[in-house]
Order: structure tokens, then C-alpha cells, then sequence
């Protein structure tokens, strides 16, 4: 009992500036996806203050033309300028597939985080209704949300949105579960720490890394999920533009015109495939767990 | 005067008996040692003894502190005497800190909890306990997150989350048991210190006989779920009167025999 205190014994483990990772941010998915992603976004940004032509703007003369100087993408057989339609089409794209994973989001997570702190009973019955919305394919739900409440921008943002829910809900729980079984909230507890203090300085805190990745991945998602409905009518009305409604428009055409269809197709794809790819990315540079790793090999 | 009492404490798990009949009291600046092999109770109790037994385990018996019968009382009342009165530190310290938050900040929450500091106080005042269990150059540490933190270390953060808030029971459950020998040593005298120093009394729980002995002045043996024995430390070690208590002196007489001819080697 009486050893002299020796603090030369421990090792001083942390390093002048605590090492913040940087090459996760440089890993090329990460990249690549942040690009693809940026080009949509200002495609849709732009379009909110100038396109080439008007949304209604017809070139009779110059129907079905191949991609030129003064159409940049072609016109449909309306003789309409597809290079808007696409910049419009991405502003909807962004627009639905974010307040889609929004509306995810606000049911999602309380309703997961209910499961993961509620009784038995709760929570064997919120994980009952997870699992049959997610087993309800997402399409499906929405098409019958439509046929009951009428093609509708906000019914086409709720039905995505629902049916993305179940998956944010049942991750949400997943991971809260994780961590309210972890010591260090006994240890928040046994200091007098209450319940929501917990749920927010702890358990939202552990876990909004792994949220905001699947908030990726859930965008994409809605993003072919809008371009599906609009593909068969459902979704978004016209005038409004939407990449499935292109698609559809073009169909009839495609062999004299593939351009059409190739760059709605195109701009989905490119959407879907860099939400994937930034997800994938950002799941590098913030798992704490993946960090941590980064940071003991770097050492 | 007694902070905290026990009588008659049984914790039962679907009909059976994990811990039965415990009854003790501690009072202020009271050193009491609990003592027993894996599996007989000890943390159950401890974790009793702050309303925070996994679902599903049953209480029953009183648990006193400052008067008051908390058994069964509403977590709401049992939050203002975790941390203020009673505090725990663990076994495990890795895991009993958030891996994701800044040291500083979780000896800071206790202490915006309990004493309504604000953020910048309360950060202060953790630095300077970060002083006081002895981090190296608190202010940086402060800033850290466990994982660059080492083991010992670790358990100095515990300790000074657990006594920020000038608590007057400290319950500790195995502290130094996942810890090196060397730095378990350091703990120890930590521990001892800071406990003269603030006057806290402590409940130490552990299975090393030894450690305990060392630390405590009043010791309870524990088996199977019962208090076997109970007395001064040297009562309990010189004239054991239950069985158990006897084989655990024997053994652990044992090991210290077997361990010293190495030590007085090294000493020449």
C-alpha cells in the first residue's frame, strides 16, 4: 500500500494532436461518389435559376433532333429540349429523394428507438410491423398508397418514405440495443445520468454515424423508387418533370432516338451508383470502430 | 453516522435465490472490504445497492441510505442519490467509458447533472479532478477519448467521475482486477488517497484477498449468495471462524509464500 505513485510506468498513449484520420476522406469511393453526387446536385441546383429552354418550351421544327449546340442532350418527340427536362428532372430526383428519407427518418428512428428501450411486449410488436413493411416491397406500398390517395408529390414523398422507414427502424433499434448493453451506460446510469440524457448524449451519439450511412444508401433507394412511379404514372404529376417519366415518354422511340432513354437511364444510375459509393465511403471514415483500427495501425 | 443500510437483502431470478439475507451498514470514512469467489454475489449485490439490477431480478429486504427505503422506489428517486451519494467505479475500465466522448466531458456530466454547473464550469472542474487522480498534463488528457488513454489511466477517469461529485459512498467493484500488477498497485494507493482525502467511505469489492486486506479495515466474506462472515480485517484473517473464510486465508497465505522467495531475490 504504500508503492510510490511511479506515472512514468503508464504509457501516455495520446499523441500530441489526437490523430484525426485523412485518408478516409481521400479513399476513392468516397470520391468518386462525392463527384457523381455533386454533379446531380448542381445540375439540380442550377436548374432553379436558369435552364436552356422553358420547361414548356416545344421546338416543332426540331423533333426528336440528336444531342447539338442548341439542344445539348436532344429533344423528345415533342421536340422538347431534354437537357432541361434532365436539370429539372434531377431537382425533383434530389427534392423527392430527400424529403423522402427525411419523412424515413422522423418515423424511423423514434419508432426504433421505442423498440430498443421499451418492454418486452413494445418492442416484440414494433419489430412485428417492421418486419411486414419490410417484407411489403417499398414499389408495391406505394402503388397502393396512390391508387388510394391519388398521384400526388407529397403521397409519392410519404409512400417512399414509409416503406424506407421499416429498414431506418429496425437498424435504429439494432444499434441502440448495442449500446444501451454496454457498460458505459450502466456506468451514465450509476452516476444519476436519466433516460433521455442516456438516449441523447450516448445512445444517439454512438450510433448517428451508422444512421447517417444508411441515410445514404435510403436515398438512392427513393431515388429509384420515384423514378419507378413516375415510370408508371404514379408518381410526381405532370407538368412536373421526373427521369421516369422520360423514360416512359421515350420508350415508344427508342430506336430512333436512344439518346432518350439513355440519359434519364443514365442519370439514375449515376444518382444511385454515387449514393452507394459515398455511403460506402463515409461508412470508412466514421465508423469509430474502422477509425480506431485506422489509428492503432497508424501508430 | 450510516449512509447506507442493508437488511435482509435477497435477489432472486425466476424463483431462485442468487443472493439471500444480506444485511450491513456503512457509515462515513467506513473502509469495509467485500470478499468472495466469482459467482457469489458481490456485484449483484453492489449493483442492488444503487436500483440497478438487470430486468427481470426481483428484490426484496431494505436498502437504507440516509434513512430513506429506496427498495422499489422509482428510478426518478433513485437518480438523485446515484453519483451525489453513491457512486460506483468498475471493473472494466475501457468499456465503462463512452468511446466516443472527450474524457473532460464525461467527468464533466456528473457534475452539470448533480450540481448544475454550467458546461465551461463543469469542464473546469473535471480538469482539475483529472489533476487530482493524477493524469499527466490534465488539460490535454481532458480533451482525449479513452481509447487513447491507457488502461490505468482509464481507471483514474472512472475514479474521478465517480468522486466528482463529492459523493459519500463509494462502491467500488473490482477495480483493479483487469489492470497489470504494477499499475494496479498505483491505483490502489490512488484510491487510498484519495479516499483520506475526501472522506468517502468505501464499499471494496473484490476476490483478492491480499488487495483487500490492504485496503479495508472491516471485511465481509460472501458465498453463494450468503454472508458468511463478517469482522475487522485482522479478526476475520487471524481467527476465521467459518470454513470458507478459513480456506481463503490458507489459500491465500498460500500464494504469499509462494510469491515471496522471488521477491526477496529480486530485493538482493
Amino acid at each position: 500500500m504504500s508503492t510510490p505513485l511511479v506515472e512514468a510506468v503508464e504509457t501516455i498513449a495520446a499523441p500530441d494532436t489526437p490523430a484525426r484520420p485523412r485518408r478516409g476522406w481521400r479513399s476513392p469511393s468516397f470520391v468518386l461518389g462525392a463527384a457523381m453526387l455533386l454533379a446531380v446536385l448542381a445540375l439540380a441546383l442550377v436548374s432553379l435559376v436558369w435552364s436552356p429552354y422553358g420547361l414548356d418550351h416545344t421546338d416543332p421544327a426540331a423533333r426528336l433532333a440528336d444531342p447539338s449546340a442548341r439542344h445539348w442532350a436532344g429533344t423528345d418527340r415533342l421536340g422538347r429540349d431534354q437537357f432541361t427536362q434532365l436539370m429539372l428532372g434531377a431537382r425533383t430526383a434530389v427534392g423527392i429523394g430527400l424529403a423522402s428519407v427525411a419523412v424515413a427518418f422522423i418515423i424511423g428512428v423514434p419508432l426504433g428507438l421505442l423498440a430498443a428501450t421499451a418492454g418486452r411486449f413494445l418492442e416484440n410488436t414494433v419489430v412485428g410491423v417492421i418486419d411486414i413493411v419490410i417484407a411489403f416491397p417499398t414499389l408495391l406500398l406505394a402503388m397502393l398508397l396512390v391508387t388510394v390517395y391519388g398521384a400526388s408529390t407529397a403521397v409519392a414523398i410519404s409512400a417512399i418514405g414509409i416503406g424506407v422507414s421499416a429498414e431506418v427502424a429496425r437498424l435504429t433499434r439494432i444499434s441502440a440495443s448495442r449500446v444501451f448493453t454496454q457498460d458505459y451506460v450502466l456506468a451514465a446510469r450509476t452516476c444519476g445520468t436519466g433516460p433521455l440524457m442516456i438516449l441523447v448524449r450516448h445512445v444517439l451519439a454512438n450510433i448517428w454515424h451508422t444512421l447517417l450511412v444508411q441515410a445514404t444508401l435510403a436515398f438512392g433507394v427513393a431515388v429509384i423508387a420515384e423514378a419507378s412511379l413516375s415510370y408508371l404514372g404514379l408518381g410526381t404529376p405532370p407538368p412536373a418533370p421526373s427521369w421516369g417519366r422520360m423514360l416512359q415518354e421515350a420508350q415508344s422511340t427508342v430506336s430512333v432516338a436512344p439518346w432518350n432513354v439513355l440519359l434519364p437511364g443514365l442519370a439514375v444510375a449515376v444518382t444511385v451508383v454515387g449514393v452507394n459509393l459515398l455511403g460506402d465511403g463515409l461508412r470508412e471514415v466514421l465508423d469509430p470502430q474502422l477509425r480506431q483500427e485506422r489509428q492503432a495501425a497508424h501508430r | 453516522m450510516t449512509i447506507l443500510e442493508t437488511t435482509g437483502l435477497t435477489i432472486t431470478l425466476d424463483g431462485q435465490a442468487l443472493v439471500r439475507d444480506v444485511s450491513f451498514g456503512l457509515a462515513a470514512r467506513d473502509r469495509v472490504g467485500l470478499i468472495g469467489e466469482s459467482g457469489s454475489g458481490k456485484s449483484l449485490t453492489a449493483l442492488a445497492l444503487l436500483g440497478l439490477l438487470p430486468p427481470g431480478m426481483r428484490t426484496s429486504g431494505r436498502i437504507l441510505i440516509d434513512g430513506e427505503d429506496l427498495l422499489g422506489a422509482p428510478d426518478r428517486q433513485w437518480r438523485r442519490v446515484r453519483g451525489r451519494t453513491v457512486s460506483i467505479v468498475f471493473q472494466e475500465p475501457l468499456t465503462a467509458l463512452d468511446p466516443l466522448m472527450p474524457v473532460g466531458r464525461q467527468i464533466a456530466g456528473p457534475l452539470r447533472l448533480h450540481q448544475g454547473l454550467n458546461r465551461s464550469d463543469a469542464e473546469r472542474r473535471a480538469i482539475d479532478w483529472c489533476g487530482r487522480v493524477h493524469l499527466p498534463d490534465p488539460a490535454r488528457l481532458a480533451r482525449a477519448l479513452p481509447h487513447e488513454l491507457s488502461g490505468g489511466q482509464r481507471q483514474r477517469v472512472a475514479l474521478a467521475m465517480a468522486l466528482a461529485c463529492r459523493p459519500r459512498l463509494l462502491i467500488a467493484d473490482e477495480p483493479t482486477t483487469a489492470l497489470d500488477v504494477t499499475v494496479q498497485a498505483q491505483i490502489l494507493t490512488l484510491l487510498d488517497e484519495l479516499i483520506e482525502e475526501t472522506g468517502v467511505g468505501l464499499l471494496f469489492i473484490s476476490h483478492d484477498l491480499p488487495v483487500v486486506a490492504g485496503l479495508a479495515r472491516r471485511l465481509l466474506v460472501m458465498r453463494t449468495g450468503r454472508l458468511v462472515e463478517s469482522g475487522p480485517v485482522d479478526d476475520v484473517l487471524r481467527r476465521p471462524h467459518s470454513g470458507y473464510a478459513r480456506q481463503l486465508v490458507a489459500s491465500a497465505a498460500r500464494v504469499t509464500r509462494l510469491a515471496r522467495p522471488s521477491v526477496r531475490r529480486e530485493d538482493r
